[in-house]
């Protein structure tokens, strides 16, 4: 009983064409239909935030949308945040001088997460810092490097 | 896990909408922001045969007022617009007060008001809010529309006054009245999880500071949004003492809440928060009205 669906995305600037079943998650399409791996899975409920994505401007997370959802919408993921796959973003840079990860399993989903809440407000105080990130969950980092990677990033940025 | 297979239409339009609701009826879930329904079918806890997505209709997503003493909101407005809009933070506080406590900002920025309504969850704050604020809801169906009270909506958990062949459409909400104190308080293990006790405060005085209208509906101590009239009929005709305090809250704990306890919290531990909180938002809430 498949019901397939032709959708047409951009993600982190490409157009694609993709053909893809109704129950596809959108982290599933991201992942293993155009290999995109940076995106990650951790829990698929919504809880972890690994797999958050930039939606149209706005941080949500892939494995709570169907791909057929993304239909004519406007994509970022991890890939895409800086020039090429050799440059870093700045708040990368800054996440790799003050030790904000350490397995990375969560990084993806967090700098996701960061990159629209910076844009519309770039001097956050470290409380906004942590409710901007309260629903992505770190086992590493204990979320004080994480914290400090991005005061370190906001004072080089002003 | 991953989704049970199932077929998917994006109306165009409400009316397409509701000729495929009526047409599938309990077959077909609506898919609002799926914030509860897709981890839900993750799970295959739910397994809807055929899904209607309304996230085409923007003729669902608004925030608009009525005579300059209503909030109307379309069924499908995100709860982060709600959460930034200034208009609803001035004048209608508690709903404002109440959203950060929504899950996490990822989750707000999909999740709808219509659908943390429509699901119903007693955990959950709009229902709480919105029971509190004596609000109504307009369902329609390809019969026409109507509404329904917030006292009659909710039935228990996860169930609504919501017909297999209607759908929410939208929800008002009246301003706060002059002279009207409110407080939303939860305590939940970590910032946006569900609250393992909940409440929302609504008191409105008179020129004298002697209480003339008392609200207080508990979040997660009952099957649905429990408001405890009798407590706060405590509160009407008198003035704001702490020995009234402690009795309201009191009997709200250990009389009017019907907590079902769980893994993190116990019943008694539940009748704790909910005297505690409600001690506290009595204050705030009196407070607040005198001020206004
Ligand atoms: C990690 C996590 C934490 C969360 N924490 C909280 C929390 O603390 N507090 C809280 O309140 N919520 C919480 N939520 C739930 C979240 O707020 C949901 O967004 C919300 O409950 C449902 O809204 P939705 O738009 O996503 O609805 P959906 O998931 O799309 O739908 C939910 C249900 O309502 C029905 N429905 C939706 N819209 C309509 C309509 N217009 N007419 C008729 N039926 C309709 C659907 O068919 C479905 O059965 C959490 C979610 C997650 C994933
Ligand atoms: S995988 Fe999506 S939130 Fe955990
Ligand atoms: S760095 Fe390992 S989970 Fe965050």
């Amino acid at each position: 009983m498949s019901d397939n669906h032709s959708i047409n995305t951009t993600i982190n600037g490409e157009d694609y064409t993709s053909d893809v079943e109704a129950r596809m998650l959108l982290s599933d399409f991201i992942r293993h239909e155009l290999g995109l791996t940076g995106t990650h899975v951790g829990c698929e409920h919504g809880v972890c935030g690994a797999c958050t994505v930039i939606l149209n401007g706005r941080s949500v997370r892939s494995c709570l949308m169907f791909a057929v959802q993304a239909h004519g919408q406007q994509i970022t993921t991890v890939e895409g945040m800086s020039a090429s796959e050799n440059d870093l973003h700045p708040l990368q840079e800054s996440f790799r001088e003050a030790h904000g990860l350490q397995c990375g399993f969560c990084t993806p989903g967090i700098l996701m997460s960061l990159i629209p809440f910076l844009e519309e407000n770039p001097r956050p105080s470290e409380e906004e810092i942590r409710a901007a990130i309260s629903g992505n969950l770190c086992r590493c980092t204990g979320y004080q490097h994480i914290v400090a990677a991005v005061k370190l990033y906001v004072e080089r940025d002003s | 896990m991953k989704p049970a297979s199932f077929k998917y239409y994006a109306p165009e339009s409400l009316e397409e909408a509701l000729r495929l609701k009526a047409q599938y009826g309990d077959e077909a879930r609506i898919l609002a922001g799926g914030q509860s329904l897709i981890p839900a079918m993750n799970f295959r806890i739910m397994q809807p045969a055929v899904l209607l997505d309304l996230n085409l209709l923007a003729e669902l997503s608004y925030i608009s007022t009525k005579d300059g003493k209503v909030l109307q909101l379309g069924a499908m407005t995100r709860l982060n617009e709600v959460e930034g809009d200034v208009v609803i933070a001035d004048r209608v506080s508690l709903l404002h007060e109440a959203l950060p406590y929504i899950a996490h900002p990822q989750i707000r920025n999909r999740g709808t008001v219509g659908g943390n309504i429509a699901h119903a969850d007693p955990a959950a704050e709009l229902p709480v809010v919105a029971l509190a604020m004596d609000s109504r809801f307009r369902v329609q169906s390809t019969n026409g529309s109507h509404w329904i009270n917030s006292e009659d909506f909710f039935r228990g958990y996860f169930e609504t006054a919501i017909d297999s062949s209607e759908i929410l459409v939208e929800i008002e909400m009246p301003f706060l009245e002059p002279c009207t104190g409110w407080a939303f308080l939860e305590v939940s293990r970590r910032p946006g999880d569900y609250a393992m006790a909940g409440i929302a405060a609504v008191i409105t005085l008179d020129s004298n500071h002697i209480c003339r209208k008392a609200r207080l509906v508990y979040l997660n101590l009952s099957d649905a949004p429990l408001d405890a009239k009798q407590s706060a009929d405590l509160l009407v005709g008198e003035m704001q003492s702490n020995e009234l305090i402690m009795e309201v809250a009191i009997k709200a704990s250990e009389e009017e809440i019907m907590p079902m306890g769980s893994l993190h919290a116990t019943v008694n531990y539940q009748r704790h928060l909910a005297r505690i909180l409600t001690k506290r938002a009595l204050k705030l809430a009196f407070g607040r009205a005198k001020q206004t």
